[in-house]
């Protein structure tokens, strides 16, 4: 797929949750389904942006980048999960359940049951699966252990700090259907590299919004922008936001289980250190109610520990190099760097 | 859109092949060598390693082959600096004139100087020093004091850098002077020039660094007189000519790989099963020179299409001296181990409390060489519109 192509579907969904994600944040916090926003984003077919040219996507590359701009704009829909969920369905070789998606893929080699992926199934309840009390529930298990789809008996509702809903679904009996997924293909970590990519965007957001603030608040007679302090602040977010949108460009193209683990990484540990510093960029009036930066900085602090926190990510790549040894780090380190040859790559 | 893209680039087919070939030679060369492995550029001097190097058509890879370049693309000469410092190859006789001193000359350079420098450069048999700062001109370097005057035949140059490296074994210094007035801009008046350093009469002195080391000199210029051919570009010219040099400085992988060699020994050390708290030290080390390493490349991309990506070589500048100072505390931390000084006592082969130990007295440089990390992040707020 060209660049141009890519831009093009950013531009798309930059555009359209620019216009609507303020009116949806503002439904959801009353309790109500974002119907709006959610059939406008239906309509312009970008929910199947993930999936591979040859199935009418556009591939994983230009999911993220749609999943960017959700985060940019705080988007209160279950992007990620409508896009992996999608994803997860072709992979597996089967149609994708109509009306909403939602995922649910607990980490591999995780101690909990897992026992909703089993054919045979089994009464369980799975912990805060995000939006599903307006979605159907798709369950992707473990590399080799396929995906389910489930039929919730009940719902208990919980949201994360950014008020997104995270939901535990207690399922009963064998899951109304069932399919096997390539061992290769790891819903958890695709989720988290779904997240990795809402982390950028909304840490581009946050910069966005700690530059115009410095540059309108005036004190010692002066903007903020001009007192070095400050400008070593944006410098330092900027270089955090770009190190995470790196990291997810590079996996994006690379598609190996070491990448995603370094982009989920890298954005995760990013994520705090944005957050942290605008709000010390916007003072006390980013730290009010009525001010809008608490809807990326909530969101910074949620991501950053679903699907995997830092720590975690990192133990899973610090694991994966010493398998390897050290003579094989940096062969790794470039087989996963995604740079591809020219009529090589995806 | 707010920020910066650090897009990965289209590497040119044949790269694998490329990368391969390097790797061969490297091995091959330490085994018959010997050398250290030790990831800082500035480590190791081998000029019989430039010239084979030279030998292999890797350097000046990307100038045209009428100065005795290869019409490489700067990917490919990318592939090739990063495997040579992945592996510790003794690197640094050549480094500067291949990334920067021979690509200036290349654009502001007269024809007289590109055909009789270039070329040897390229063989790997012609090393230049930076004459920026000055001791009272670091950071500032609009400041620099040292003059060059016309005189009958050509200039006069009177004056004094410091913290020259390696300007006791080098051919030629590209000098900074001053030749007119400042200017409201402060960026007017200054004049870049090719100095001889065996022929000119600099008197060159050494200034011995805090491991020990001879890297630094002091270089005074009395009364130097060289002919007017030696001016390189336009005169006045100077500061646009030495931004563009700075910013080739500042974006290779020598900013983000200077202790990979430790990284790698970290990982060695660590066994195939450790514990979680060892493999979270090493996984975060290795997740940010993964984003690093992605950022570094897509530099390279945009320098190949033309551009000169200022602000992203910052980035990657300040972010990367910073991780490679990380990668020597987490080893610290983590092993744990008492860094030593020399070869660590031991007859044959240097231990690894003495490679930390040399990293350690070196990587105070890290984050001033080539611009401090302040400068760099002032450097990124003017590019995010805030200086």
């Amino acid at each position: 797929m060209s660049d141009e192509t890519l831009r093009l579907i950013e531009k798309t969904a930059d555009d359209l949750f620019a216009a609507e994600s303020a009116e949806a944040r503002a439904a959801l916090a009353r309790g109500a389904w974002p119907e709006r926003l959610w059939q406008t984003f239906a309509d312009t077919g970008l929910a199947a942006a993930a999936l591979p040219e040859e199935a009418d996507g556009a591939g994983l590359a230009a999911g993220l980048a749609v999943l960017r701009a959700a985060g940019r704009h705080a988007a209160p829909l279950p992007v990620a999960e409508t896009l992996i969920g999608r994803l997860l369905c072709h992979r597996a070789g089967v149609d994708a359940p109509s009306g909403l998606l939602t995922v649910c893929a607990p980490p591999s080699g995780a101690q909990a049951p897992q026992p909703a992926v089993r054919e045979d199934g089994d009464s369980a309840t799975l912990p805060r699966v995000p939006w599903a009390r307006f979605a159907s529930v798709l369950v992707a298990g473990a590399p080799g252990q396929g995906l389910a789809f489930v039929r919730p008996v009940d719902v208990v509702e919980g949201e994360n700090l950014a008020h997104e809903p995270r939901d535990d679904v207690v399922v009963l009996g064998p899951p109304e259907g069932f399919a096997s997924l390539p061992p290769a293909v790891d819903g958890f970590a695709l989720m988290a590299l779904a997240r990795a990519a809402q982390l950028r965007g909304a840490m581009e957001q946050a910069l966005a919004m700690s530059l115009t603030y410095a540059q309108e608040r005036v004190q010692f007679g002066r903007p903020l922008a001009r007192f070095q302090a400050i400008q070593h602040h944006l410098a330092e977010m900027a270089g955090e936001a770009a190190a995470s949108g790196a990291a997810v460009d590079a996996a994006a193209q690379a598609g190996t289980p070491f990448a995603f683990a370094a982009a989920k990484a890298r954005a995760s540990q990013a994520a705090g250190t944005v957050a942290r510093l605008a709000h010390q960029v916007h003072g006390a009036m980013g730290y009010t109610a009525e001010h809008d930066l608490h809807h990326w900085t909530r969101r910074l602090w949620a991501w950053r520990d679903e699907y995997g926190n830092e720590a975690h990510w990192w133990q899973v790549l610090g694991a994966e190099a010493a398998r390897g040894g050290g003579a094989a780090l940096w062969p790794a380190m470039v087989a996963a760097g995604g740079a591809a040859s020219e009529g090589e790559g995806a | 859109m707010t920020g910066f893209d650090f897009p990965p680039p289209a590497m040119p087919p044949g790269v694998d092949g490329l990368r391969a070939e390097v790797r061969e030679f490297v091995a091959d060369s330490q085994a018959a060598e010997g050398w250290r492995a030790d990831s800082d550029f500035g480590s190791d001097w081998s000029a019989s390693f430039s010239r084979a190097l030279g030998a292999r058509g890797w350097i000046g890879m990307t100038w045209p082959r009428q100065y005795g370049g290869h019409e490489r693309s700067a990917l490919e000469r990318y592939v090739v600096i990063e495997e040579l410092l992945a592996a510790g190859a003794p690197v640094y006789a050549h480094w500067v004139a291949d990334r920067q001193s021979g690509p200036l000359l290349l654009r502001f350079g007269s024809e007289a100087q590109r055909r009789a420098i270039l070329p040897r450069i390229a063989a790997g048999a012609c090393y230049f020093a930076i004459g920026m700062s000055e001791p009272d001109s670091g950071s500032d370097l609009a400041s620099v004091r040292t003059r060059a005057v016309r005189t009958g035949e050509g200039w006069r140059i009177d004056g004094t850098k410091v913290w020259t490296s390696n300007a006791h074994r080098s051919h030629y210094m590209i000098a900074l002077c001053r030749t007119g007035p400042a200017g409201d801009s402060r960026h007017e008046g200054l004049s870049q020039f090719l100095i001889d350093l065996e022929g000119d009469g600099v008197r060159v002195s050494p200034i011995v660094n805090l491991a020990g080391k001879h890297d630094f000199n002091e270089c005074v210029f009395e009364d130097v007189t060289i002919p007017a051919d030696r001016l390189i570009g336009e005169e006045g010219d100077g500061w646009r000519q030495v931004t563009g040099e700075l910013a080739l400085e500042r974006s290779g992988p020598e900013r983000i790989l200077s202790t990979f060699h430790l990284l790698a020994a970290l990982v060695h050390a660590a066994g195939p099963e450790p514990e979680p708290r060892l493999a979270e030290a090493i996984g975060r080390l290795t997740a940010e020179l993964y984003a690093l390493r992605a950022m570094s490349l897509a530099v390279a991309g945009q320098l190949e299409r033309g551009a000169l990506p200022e602000v992203e070589a910052a980035i990657v500048k300040d972010m990367g001296t910073r991780f490679e100072a990380e990668v020597a505390e987490t080893l610290r931390r983590a092993l744990p181990l008492e860094p030593v000084s020399g070869d660590g006592g031991t007859a044959n082969a240097p231990s690894l409390e003495a490679a930390l130990g040399a990293t350690l007295l070196g990587l105070p440089s890290f984050t001033l060489r080539g611009g401090t990390n302040e400068i760099l992040r002032s450097i990124i707020a003017r590019g995010l519109g805030v200086r």
